[in-house]
């Protein structure tokens, strides 16, 4: 017999010191977002996938130097460009990141002397096809001017 | 009323409507105030407020196949969702709404209401054993354990009621408190309950009571999904699944029907009758009550974890069934001196 009536009744005021708990939470506003329609800012310093700067004009800082790919432990950035006619200066055609291979080191970005190069705030990459993790970061580049 | 033909067909009519509308919208309560409780917006995406989810929900559960698995009792297997929901469905023709609104008054209503309310645990039983499958039948014996547990203190406390109000028709049990809230059965200092000071844990009984017979959590031992998958509707898909769900919402709003019956003084307005329209014994202050008694349903399901079985059975046998016993004797003893 020893205890019965002390466990109903503190069993009895914890069960309602919970009900409290729950009921003051219930009229409050929700904390969560709505997922799909609103998602939450990415800090700034997060570091994503990289991806190219582009000068007041929209073209890109980058001289086609290639340290970035001779950086890169994985091999994972191949870049091209022409030097056009009469011009001193090569001119950047193509930048592909191969993404499932990129470890997010960032050997690239601190090779990079000519401010070509930055981390992006892209969080959302989830995808099923291995197609959509070849970037090409120029295109990037050219939509993100518009 | 006259029990033709046409009266009894509407009334199984408007009774099937309340319950069908009822199980579609508390489950669209019960996901809101989940959300609310754990503070998320709950539903959002199906019209406002996710209003139109319980029609989507119910389109989606019609439209699926429904699955037999090899080897169950076909008989058996099909027959246990009907029989969770038609008890349920019939419980509603006794209860009544309001002086007038009652299906059919029946003198032994609480007796029949108790009746229905086992062969709905029955129907667990034949669910979990026409499933053949061991998770299955686990949960419906540990279902029907829970329900036989607390049967007996919900029943002890009804007789409790039943000899104050001398009646077991519900429409009577209500007439003897009509009047002020200070009139219902949930008070002790007044002299049709003998002055019992019980009576405010008589109606705690009879309300966790009609919270585990509704194998709600924390009393869902036979749902433990960590243990036995899903339980007793395991096997079941497209509306045999549907109907255990209608089921167990209509036994949710039969559970609040009687505590509010029993303890809440039915229909009748809580500050007694005044003679115009909001303040008069209506089918309006039913329908308060019930939905906050649901309510309350609601907020404890969110709030509290699963029990144990064991924990669970202690509960029922160790204090309910006692306490319940000791009031009545001291009921009948007091109603003896007063």
């Amino acid at each position: 017999m020893g205890g019965y009536f002390t466990d109903l009744i503190t069993g009895t005021k914890s069960l309602l010191d919970g009900m409290w708990v729950t009921l003051k939470e219930f009229p409050r506003r929700p904390v969560t977002l709505n997922y799909p329609h609103e998602s939450v800012k990415m800090y700034r310093r997060f570091r994503g996938h990289i991806e190219l700067i582009g000068d007041e004009e929209g073209k890109p800082n980058c001289i086609v130097c290639s340290m970035c790919q001779r950086a890169c432990p994985s091999g994972c950035i191949s870049l091209g460009g022409v030097k056009p006619e009469g011009s001193k200066k090569k001119v950047l055609t193509s930048y592909i990141l191969d993404f499932t291979t990129c470890s997010l080191c960032g050997s690239c970005v601190e090779s990079c002397n000519f401010n070509a190069l930055q981390f992006s705030n892209e969080y959302n990459l989830a995808s099923t096809r291995k197609e959509d993790f070849i970037m090409d970061l120029l295109k990037r580049l050219e939509e993100q001017n518009q | 009323m006259s029990l033709t033909l046409f009266n009894v067909v509407l009334a199984v009519f408007i009774a099937i409507c309340f319950v069908g509308a009822n199980a579609a919208y508390l489950v669209w309560c019960e996901r809101k105030g989940a959300g609310l409780f754990q503070r998320r917006p709950g539903p959002m995406e199906n019209g406002p407020w996710g209003l139109l989810q319980p029609p989507i929900d119910g389109l989606k559960l019609m439209t699926k196949q429904l699955l037999i698995p090899g080897g169950v009792d076909k008989a058996i297997f099909m027959v246990a969702p009907v029989l969770a929901m038609f008890p349920a469905l019939i419980s509603f023709v006794t209860i009544p709404f309001s002086n007038s609104i009652v299906a059919h008054p029946i003198d032994v209503g609480v007796l029949m209401i108790f009746a229905f309310a086992a062969l709905g645990s029955m129907s667990l039983l034949v669910a979990g054993w026409g499933s053949r499958n061991k998770y299955s039948m686990i949960s419906s014996v540990r279902a029907v354990s829970q329900t036989v547990a607390y049967e007996i203190p919900l029943m002890i406390t009804t007789i409790t009621i039943v000899m104050i109000s001398g009646s077991l028709n519900l429409g009577d049990i209500v007439q003897s408190q009509l009047g002020g809230f200070w009139h219902w059965n949930i008070w002790p200092l007044q002299k049709q309950v003998g002055f019992n000071l019980l009576m405010p844990i008589s109606f705690l009984i009879l309300f966790v009571c009609s919270v585990a017979e509704t194998n709600r959590a924390p009393f869902d031992l036979g749902e433990a999904e960590s243990e036995l998958v899903a339980g007793f509707h395991t096997e079941y898909s497209s509306m045999g699944f549907g109907l255990f769900f209608m089921g167990e919402y209509a036994n949710i709003v039969i559970g609040a029907c009687l505590t509010v019956i029993l303890f809440l003084g039915g229909w009748s307005c809580p500050i007694g009758d005044l003679g115009f329209f909001p303040f008069t014994h209506n089918v309006g202050w039913f329908l308060l009550k019930i939905y906050l008694i649901i309510f309350v349903f609601i907020w404890i399901r969110w709030t509290f974890p699963r029990t144990t079985i064991y924990g669970l059975l202690n509960l029922s046998w160790k204090y309910l069934i006692p306490i319940s016993l000791f009031n009545l004797l001291l009921t009948a003893g007091l109603l003896k001196v007063f």
